[in-house]
């Protein structure tokens, strides 16, 4: 057994080259839709490779789960459920939109086979509820996991590299990896825990430059009934504000994470931060999937860019990017749906 | 002595949480939870392995125990391979198995989580939706959420055919049969009982307080006494 890893190579994985059975997150899918379109597209229609979608998967229970209101029993089953489905539709690769999910599965493969009684109790509430049965995944991994194993033929296809348009110098890119990607079992991630590789692998591919500022392993804030208890989001809020002020000095021209909750905190609290201490935060916050997007050249508004709070112009005139700015709040089709109203003046107690 | 160590050695959570704790404090030293509350998860270690039932019962009954946000950094840094977070997660189900939760104000919270996961899990299969992220309630999403929250039949149909319709697709409507499966589990694993379970104890702590469910809910959501941080 190796005492000690020495570089994120140590941390990593076997990754299958394809077909997978690809499960949504809820929090991605609520705020990131365009995200989870943008990984369609790109590994099925540029890369050509097998990813099953089957719309009668739901939720894995992660957040129920870590708000201590949903049982272990009830999420072993709910688990057992998705991987009955995946074994129907005939795949054994299984890839998780969301890191909680990914935690999920991967504490409920150990636990299983620590002990196989938990498996046993799953597959019979499982056969009892729904008849079903299933295999386990052979190969589990991370949406993250995937597009850092194809971020050279990304590379490769792109139409932009991550460089400032204008100087050719590369942009600097801070990232955030989800605390129940990396820490759970820091050796089912790239980099594990403390060397983290996954965003910084594509970065680094997509010609961008890695900061490795202090507090790039402490956590967003999320902290589940820390956030969505409104009595407790001090807390959260004030995550994201110890790492604002770590990576502020580098001026980092985006982040990226690669949890669907971490990437809309660190879009939302630089609003809410602004409101409350007059500060000055505006440093887009990306999922990799829009990272990827732009370089491949998918249109901002169709990667959902519109929906964050963070204005991403600036880094979209850094990239060179050719957009349409009247085009941004747009509905399907060019319909007009107004648009938000600016910070400043938001009231949502008068909503 | 040992009532409630040999309750949570039942857990097999709690069971691969706790080895022995040598009392370094680097669970501590690394705790976003412990940098903003007055909260120290060596502490709390150091009592449960004690194995002392009063002070085991006075941690259910606290708001100590609800202060964690399960990130599990914690986990990778414990140099004996425990995993506090899943001692804290052992610690809350037996909270809510005897209604202990309900003595502390971070505790009470649970009514607010059961009933809006435990709706959002039941009704519609997932954990969180954008119907049900209302700005009112979270006014820290911003105006760009809200416009989003008011028009998100438009906004959606840019990314997807099937917003709260059936067929694949990001926010989609769970078909009913996958929905009765997903309800079925719940009642054949105890998932249904433990959200029951939680209700039952918050409703008889809001009758306890003269209030009705309603008040009871928009005090237990949005109530913070401020004598929880350092």
């Amino acid at each position: 057994m190796k005492y000690r890893y020495a570089n994120w190579q140590e941390y990593s994985k076997y990754i299958a080259d394809d077909h997978y059975y690809y499960a949504r997150s809820c929090i991605r899918q609520n705020f990131f839709p365009g995200s989870e379109k943008a990984f369609l597209d790109i590994l099925r229609n540029d890369l050509g490779m097998d990813i099953t979608e089957d719309p009668r998967h739901t939720t894995c229970t992660g957040i129920g789960y870590h708000s201590d209101v949903v049982p272990l029993e009830t999420t072993m089953a709910i688990v057992a459920r998705q991987f009955a489905l995946m074994t129907e539709c005939g795949y054994e690769n299984y890839v998780a939109s969301c890191i909680t999910s990914f935690g999920i599965y991967s504490e409920v493969l150990d636990m299983w086979h620590h002990f196989p009684e938990l498996e046993a109790k799953a597959r019979e509430n499982l056969f009892k509820a729904t008849g079903r049965e299933f295999h386990k995944p052979k190969i589990l991994v991370h949406t993250s996991d995937l597009m850092f194993h194809v971020r050279e033929k990304i590379a490769e296809k792109g139409v932009r590299r991550l460089v400032n348009a204008a100087t050719g110098e590369p942009l600097k890119v801070v990232d955030h990896i989800g605390c129940h990607y990396a820490k759970v079992f820091p050796k089912k991630g790239i980099g594990g825990a403390e060397f983290p590789y996954v965003l910084a692998g594509m970065v680094e591919a997509w010609g961008g430059q890695s900061v490795d500022y202090p507090e790039r392993r402490h956590c967003c804030g999320f902290g589940f009934r820390n956030y969505l208890v409104q009595a407790n989001r001090g807390y959260s809020i004030a995550n994201s504000k110890k790492k604002f002020e770590s990576m502020a000095p580098y001026q980092p021209d985006f982040i990226v994470s690669n949890c669907p909750g971490c990437a809309m905190f660190l879009d939302r609290w630089q609003f809410t931060l602004n409101a409350m201490t007059g500060s000055n935060y505006a440093i887009p916050s990306l999922t990799y999937e829009e990272m990827a997007g732009l370089v491949m050249g998918i249109d901002p508004w169709d990667l959902g860019l519109q929906m964050h709070q963070v204005p991403v112009e600036p880094l979209l005139d850094k990239l060179g990017v050719q957009y349409d700015p009247a085009a941004k709040y747009l509905g399907k089709n060019g319909k007009f749906i107004g648009q938000p109203v600016a910070p400043a003046i938001y009231n949502p107690a008068a909503l | 002595m040992g009532k409630y160590f040999d309750e949570l050695m039942q857990d097999h959570r709690f069971r691969e949480g706790l080895n022995a704790c040598m009392n370094c404090g680097a669970c501590t030293a690394v705790c976003p939870a412990a940098e903003y509350y007055n909260y120290d998860p060596r502490q709390i270690v150091d009592d449960v392995q004690a194995r002392d039932d009063e002070s085991i019962e006075a941690l259910m009954k606290s708001d100590t125990i609800w202060y964690c946000g399960e990130c599990m950094s914690c986990r990778p840094r414990c140099p004996r391979g425990n995993t506090p977070a899943y001692v804290i997660q052992a610690l809350r189900k037996l909270s809510q198995k005897y209604g202990f939760f309900t003595e502390s104000e971070k505790g009470r919270q649970q009514y607010a989580l059961g009933k809006v996961l435990g709706g959002n899990m039941m009704e519609l299969g997932y954990c969180v939706h954008p119907t049900r992220v209302a700005p009112r309630m979270h006014p820290e999403q911003g105006p760009v959420w809200a416009w989003v929250h008011e028009h998100d039949d438009d906004v959606f149909a840019r990314f997807t055919e099937n917003y709260k319709k059936q067929g694949p697709g990001p926010a989609r409507a769970i078909d009913p049969e996958s929905m009765a499966e997903f309800r079925r589990i719940f009642d054949v694993s105890g998932g249904t009982e433990f959200l029951d379970n939680i209700e039952r104890h918050s409703l008889k702590k809001a009758e306890e307080l003269g209030m009705t469910p309603e008040e009871y809910m928009e005090y237990v959501y949005t109530y913070n006494s401020g004598t929880h941080t350092l």
